[in-house]
């Protein structure tokens, strides 16, 4: 039978090495996908995943189960996200508006080079990639907190309760922050909504 | 009804909001249209693939816990190491043995034979003067600069 987050940490803390690499293997992909949709960037989003792991095993010796370990996880993801994305905005306002438009790196992590060789159906296939790009556009349009909460809740399943605790928020706040992020992206995805399930 | 219609597209809602929900989309089409449309925008973000982390992830991560420093307690603090103890143990015998072989060894000092120092520039009388030393004449002063 598999052991519970909250008991592997606790083990993590009575010095059972093995138990935090177990707790990295369970988490390492919703975290770095968590981080990737915050900050759109593949490179950052693993340098923040290694802090938010160290971070855990650093404070392995003061932890008490108080609360869900996922809740303590995507806390210390969330607030190491909400920062860098406050500290890129500050970067991009440095950089020159007369910079040349470079093509969107960050869309290429998900990219298939040969794409002839691997879909045959390349038009098909680029139908799929240009929706892709909207939703992901959608997205990073959020504003950071909105963004948080929507990925916390669509893509990590976490209650109401659990997120509420990650953005230090009532309840209450989350379900309106939710309706409003909900409604950015209806507005936003309206060409993929209106037409139905698909385009 | 902000508040409740994504727990009812994600199915979070508990079984009397839910057919409280249900009644009123029964007889509120603006209400309906929402929820299809948040429907739909769930299904539109269901569509962006997960993504793998790199293979040196995990020895990143690894290695960065590796080179942590070992925690210890704050009552290891109060156990001295082997060799702490060891060399504590060794200094503490060498203070004792060069202590007791010196002390053993050193003749009583006679005070009789410390000399006392004697300094006679010292001015030993603090009475008030009571009339000015005399001047020293011009021809004196000029024969000793030349001695000099």
């Amino acid at each position: 039978m598999a052991r519970s987050d909250v008991q592997l940490m606790l083990d993590v803390k009575a010095g059972d090495e093995q138990s935090f690499a177990l707790l990295l293997h369970r988490y390492r992909t919703p975290l770095v996908n968590f981080l990737y949709r915050m900050l759109r960037n593949r490179e950052q989003a693993e340098d923040l995943a290694q802090e938010v792991f160290l971070r855990v095993y650093r404070a392995r010796e003061e932890y008490v189960p108080s609360a869900k370990f996922t809740t303590w996880l995507f806390r210390i993801a969330t607030n190491l996200a909400l920062n860098s994305v406050r500290d890129n905005r500050y970067l991009r306002m440095e950089i020159s508006l007369d910079a040349p438009v470079t093509a969107d790196a960050e869309d290429g992590d998900e990219r298939t080079l040969d794409v002839a060789e691997k879909h045959p159906n390349i038009e098909q296939h680029l139908v799929g990639e240009v929706r892709r790009k909207m939703i992901r556009h959608a997205i990073e349009k959020l504003p950071e907190k909105q963004r948080a909460a929507v990925l916390l809740h669509k893509y990590q399943e976490l209650d109401y309760g659990e997120i509420s605790k990650i953005l230090e928020c009532s309840e209450s706040a989350l379900k309106s922050l939710l309706f409003r992020a909900y409604e950015t992206l209806r507005v936003e995805l309206a060409p993929l909504v209106a037409s139905g399930k698909q385009v | 009804m902000e508040k409740k219609i994504l727990g009812y597209v994600d199915g979070r809602l508990k079984e009397g909001e839910r057919l409280e929900i249900e009644k009123h989309l029964s007889a509120c089409a603006a209400c309906q249209l929402r929820v299809n449309e948040f429907r739909s925008v769930s299904a539109l973000l269901d569509e962006l693939p997960m993504i793998e982390p790199s293979a040196a992830f995990d020895v990143r991560v690894n290695a960065r816990v590796a080179a942590e420093p070992a925690k210890q307690s704050w009552w290891a603090w109060f156990t001295p190491s082997p060799r702490v103890a060891f060399a504590a143990s060794m200094l503490l015998l060498a203070t004792v043995w060069v202590g007791s072989y010196s002390g053993s060894n050193q003749a009583p000092i006679d005070q009789a034979d410390i000399p006392v120092l004697e300094n006679y520039d010292v001015i030993s009388s603090f009475e008030p003067l009571t009339e000015l030393p005399q001047p020293v004449a011009a021809d004196e002063a000029s024969q000793q600069n030349q001695d000099m």
